[in-house]
């Protein structure tokens, strides 16, 4: 009788990497029916794209690079990454702009840095921050004016050519800015309530927006309650960024509102989805509030006084060079010191 | 009701405890052979001491142990020593080791018993020294010698006493059943353990899962200052340092032990040894050991003789060798996995699964980290594992010790929530044994070192001392030819003054004589009595002439063991010996005159 030799412990937990991937994707679901229901089948139709193609570009890197395709497909992370470019890509983005996207999140920031849990930056915050640089007319233009997916959108089959033909002609007569972009730009001229009276906003903060963001929101609890990400990212996130708009951003004359910051941008994607990717993030609960609290800062310094509309690649990415910082100087005090040993071996030991 | 604290991290596989404790503690049979490890405990082997052939009784003391650390083996029943041979033992290294085997003769025949009336008219050195004599070494798992343990440094008083009846590893119910059914023995040993180390509060710490034993450490504790205190199911709460924190809110000081702040945790099934030890004259010959998983269709909790082989047991618990995949000694979650069933149950043995492949399955293969940090959220030590992790594998042990490496005390905790499920633990061990086995050889380097540099300095030394020899030979040859030298210019040079100084004192002298000789006309012309001054300056001078050899004496030398030092103040003193010379000289004259 040949009896198995292993090592302590014998009992594990069935909950694999490819297990907790399919449920982030799950999820995301809620505010992906949230953007098909207010802003037409374009996510849809970006998020199967990108994730086949991050599926697709990761089989083939994993060939180049000889390790066993399966396994790491299995892991199902490419498909999330393609999942995440899929839900932040506006609606109607021609489908070059997606591809470029998805190969720079999935060959350049994930593959080249040797695969998962390698790559310092989040693969897919790069791929979005690469394509809003390089081509800032198709990335923030091709929002697709909010309303009910049955009243003024174009139909599935219209959207597909839209998205296929990548001409951006094509497109104008559904898009619009996003609410954040449109009201940096109009409030330097005008009162908060003339500004509010564009349709882009609707009834509410944002329309569709809101729901989007309430449906990542509601994704989100459930992967915290679930215990898949701690609180700690996401609530020092929107913590940072409701903190900076309220002492620097309360009057609604000069700068968006408080609403607008939580339930009109990429915010709770952001905050549940992209910030909360383990592998980039900082790994102490210290650091990890230190990290999202970073994001949520500069989110804010980036919409009010920067260039771009939304911010929260940057925001991830500039966090992202902060995390191996963050982690040295944070770990948690061990049980039976009287403090934590910040820093290096050797330095300010404690 | 007792206020608890909460342990960071910590997990909740299934307990699987049911399959164990559907009926009583049944009395293992006899096995045909029963082999006893000499080292069942932390510390130094015992060693046998019967002879093979020899009949022993039960009871009987077959090895000592020679040092103070350690505690003896006795013969579990009576019977012959068959071999004292090589054994596979229970390690998880699977090795062999030096074992007494016994073949019972199944008369069971006691040696002869002394139990203790009244251990309270007893010295408490006593009571320890009988509690090494029975063999008693802690049943929870590490075998440390109780009787040490019972005696912490001198300087920290143990003001809480536990008695750990946690038992939250799963499938383990060995302290469940025996808390059930002997809460009166472990109330008894845990009061003699009190009475030695007299403690304010003794608690009795249970999970709450075991609402049974609870029930009866209640019962077996009523009217009592002991507390029985129900905590909350999560593993792992029974670990000694997670326990103390969630009775005291206290953390043991990493590198420390509990009595650095006044606490001290027993095992229920060592306080049951202690009881028996004394009240019953009855050495650690037998304990409670469970024997479950699905691969055996009778689980049970057994009382087993130590030194009774696995595959006794599993054969008594109806093991179904086709469906068995893997078998541990211990708990799923830090025991080890046996390479044979025939290794013995020791003092330390407190179950063995025997698990279907279902059960307990291979582990899938490792994936890579995604850093997802569900392992710092289970470790009850609130360390970084998958920092811990990084920096095992890529060798950087500096970066892992600073992270508190050796705070792990290896509870699986971290690789049981893993979900690319890696090996964690198995890395900490790798990486402190690699660092341990570092220290060693750095150890062994830095001795290697002081031999060497010790051994440099010697030879130098040696050489320089040689050398410094041959120099002095040549120098003391040098000298005296100088000395000959200058006593022959000396000789020459007699009578002239050797320089101003001396030309100076010689006028002073001059004059000095004139002034006597002046007074001493004067006095002649007054025509003293002619002899009467003479005997008093014929005294003085004598005495002036023996102070100025003596001078010149002290000068020579001085003169000499400068010459031999090679001082600067060669000089000086040769001109003073010089003029010492003179002094006597003149000494010599003045007193001849005086004589005449």
């Amino acid at each position: 009788m040949a009896l198995a030799q292993q090592s302590s412990p014998h009992a594990r937990r069935a909950r694999s990497t490819s297990n907790v991937m399919l449920w982030v994707m799950l999820a995301s679901l809620p505010g992906l029916l949230a953007q098909v229901v207010f802003f037409g089948w374009g996510n849809l139709i970006n998020v199967i794209w990108c994730m086949a193609l991050a599926v697709g570009a990761e089989a083939a890197m994993l060939r180049l690079r000889k390790r066993p395709i399966k396994f790491f497909l299995r892991d199902n992370t490419a498909a999330v990454t393609g999942l995440l470019l899929g839900l932040s890509l506006p609606p109607l983005v021609p489908f070059w702009v997606s591809a470029i996207a998805v190969l720079a999140a999935i060959v350049l920031a994930k593959q080249l840095y040797g695969g998962l849990g390698s790559n310092p930056f989040n693969p897919a915050m790069v791929g979005y921050a690469l394509v809003l640089i390089s081509f800032p007319v198709a990335m923030t233009t091709n929002w697709a004016e909010p309303g009910l997916l049955w009243e003024n959108a174009p139909g599935l089959w219209d959207t597909l050519n839209i998205i296929a033909s990548g001409q951006q002609s094509a497109v104008d007569a559904f898009t619009m800015a996003t609410p954040l972009d449109h009201y940096k730009h109009n409030i330097s001229s005008r009162t908060a309530t003339e500004v509010l009276q564009h349709p882009t906003f609707g009834d509410g903060v944002a329309k569709g927006w809101e729901w989007v963001n309430a449906g990542f929101l509601a994704g989100g609890l459930l992967l915290l309650w679930m215990r898949l990400i701690t609180w700690h990212i996401p609530v020092s996130f929107l913590a940072g960024l409701a903190i900076m708009s309220l002492a620097f951003g309360s009057n609604a004359d000069l700068y968006a509102p408080l609403s607008m910051h939580l339930l009109a941008g990429g915010t709770m994607l952001g905050a549940f989805f992209i910030a909360t990717d383990p592998v980039s993030a900082a790994t102490s609960h210290q650091g990890k509030l230190i990290y999202g609290a970073g994001i949520g800062v500069l989110i804010y310094l980036i919409r009010t006084w920067g260039d771009y509309p939304d911010a929260v690649a940057f925001a991830v990415l500039l966090m992202n060079f902060a995390v191996p910082f963050i982690d040295y100087y944070t770990p948690p005090r061990t049980y039976g010191h009287h403090k934590p040993r910040r820093g290096l071996p050797g330095k300010n030991q404690g | 009701m007792t206020q608890l604290w909460d342990f960071s991290g910590g997990i909740h596989p299934a307990e699987n405890k049911h399959l164990s404790t559907t009926r009583p503690i049944e009395q293992a049979s006899l096995p045909e052979r029963l082999i006893l490890p000499l080292q069942q405990h932390i510390g130094a082997p015992a060693e046998a001491c019967v002879a093979v052939g020899e009949r022993v009784l039960k009871g009987q003391t077959i090895a000592r142990v020679p040092g103070s650390v350690g505690v003896p083996v006795h013969a579990p029943t009576s019977g012959t020593v068959e071999a004292v041979s090589m054994h596979p033992v229970p390690h998880p290294s699977g090795m062999s080791d030096w074992c007494i085997v016994l073949t019972p003769d199944g008369l069971d025949e006691w040696a002869e018993r002394d139990p203790i009336a009244d251990y309270h008219s007893m010295d408490r050195d006593a009571v320890l020294e009988r509690i090494r004599e029975y063999g008693i070494a802690g049943l929870g798992g590490a075998g440390f010698p109780t009787n040490i343990k019972l005696r912490p440094p001198k300087d920290r008083k143990v003001s809480t006493l536990i008695l750990n009846g946690a038992e939250c590893e799963p499938y383990i119910t060995a302290d469940d059943m025996a808390m059930r059914e002997r809460a009166d023995e472990i109330v008894s040993g845990l009061r003699i353990m009190a009475w030695i180390l007299r403690p304010e509060r003794c608690v009795i710490a249970v999970e709450d899962n075991k609402p049974e034993a609870i029930e009866a450490l209640k019962k077996a504790t009523e009217n009592t200052q002991t507390e029985v205190v129900v905590i909350p199911t999560k593993y792992p709460s029974g670990g000694e340092k997670q326990l103390i924190q969630i009775l005291t809110g206290m953390e043991v000081p990493s590198g420390g032990i509990p009595a650095d702040i006044g606490v001290m945790c027993q095992n229920t099934g060592t306080a049951i040894a202690v009881s028996r030890a004394i009240h019953r004259d009855e050495p650690l010959i037998s304990r409670v050991t469970t024997i479950t998983g699905r691969a055996v269709s009778n689980p049970g909790t057994f009382e087993v003789l130590l030194g009774t082989p696995v595959e006794h047991l599993l054969k008594q618990a109806g093991l179904d060798e086709q469906q068995l995949h893997r078998l541990i000694l211990g708990g799923p979650m830090m025991g080890y996995t046996l390479e044979t069933p025939g290794v013995p149950v020791v003092k330390t043995t407190n179950c063995v699964i025997a698990a279907t492949a279902e059960e307990l399955p291979a582990p899938p293969p490792e994936q890579p980290c995604i850093r997802c940090g569900m392992c710092a959220e289970a470790c009850p030590m609130e360390l970084l594992p998958q920092q811990l992790f990084w920096h095992s594998k890529a060798g950087e042990f500096e970066k892992a010790e600073h992270l508190n490496l050796f705070d792990c005390i290896e509870c699986g905790a971290c690789s049981y929530v893993c979900p690319s499920s890696i090996p964690l633990v198995q890395y900490y061990r790798a990486a402190k044994g690699e660092i341990r086995i570092q220290q060693a050889e750095h150890l062994k380097a830095d001795r290697a070192r002081e031999r060497f540099e010790a051994r440099q300095a010697r030879l130098e030394r040696e050489q320089q001392e040689k050398e410094q020899r041959k120099k002095d030979r040549a120098k003391a040859a040098a000298e005296a030819q100088a000395k000959k030298q200058a006593e022959a210019e000396r000789a020459e040079a007699e009578g002239q003054p050797a320089d101003d100084r001396a030309a100076k004192s010689t006028l002073v002298e001059e004059a000095l004589a004139r002034k006597k000789a002046k007074a001493e006309k004067a006095a002649a012309s007054e025509a003293p009595t002619p002899t009467a001054p003479e005997a008093p300056d014929l005294e003085a001078l004598e005495k002036q002439l023996s102070q100025a050899t003596a001078k010149l004496n002290t000068m020579q030398s001085m003169l000499e063991d400068a010459k031999a030092e090679n001082a600067d103040n060669v000089e000086k003193l040769e001109r003073a010996v010089a003029k010492n010379h003179d002094r006597v000289k003149r000494a010599e004259q003045a007193l001849a005159e005086a004589r005449n």
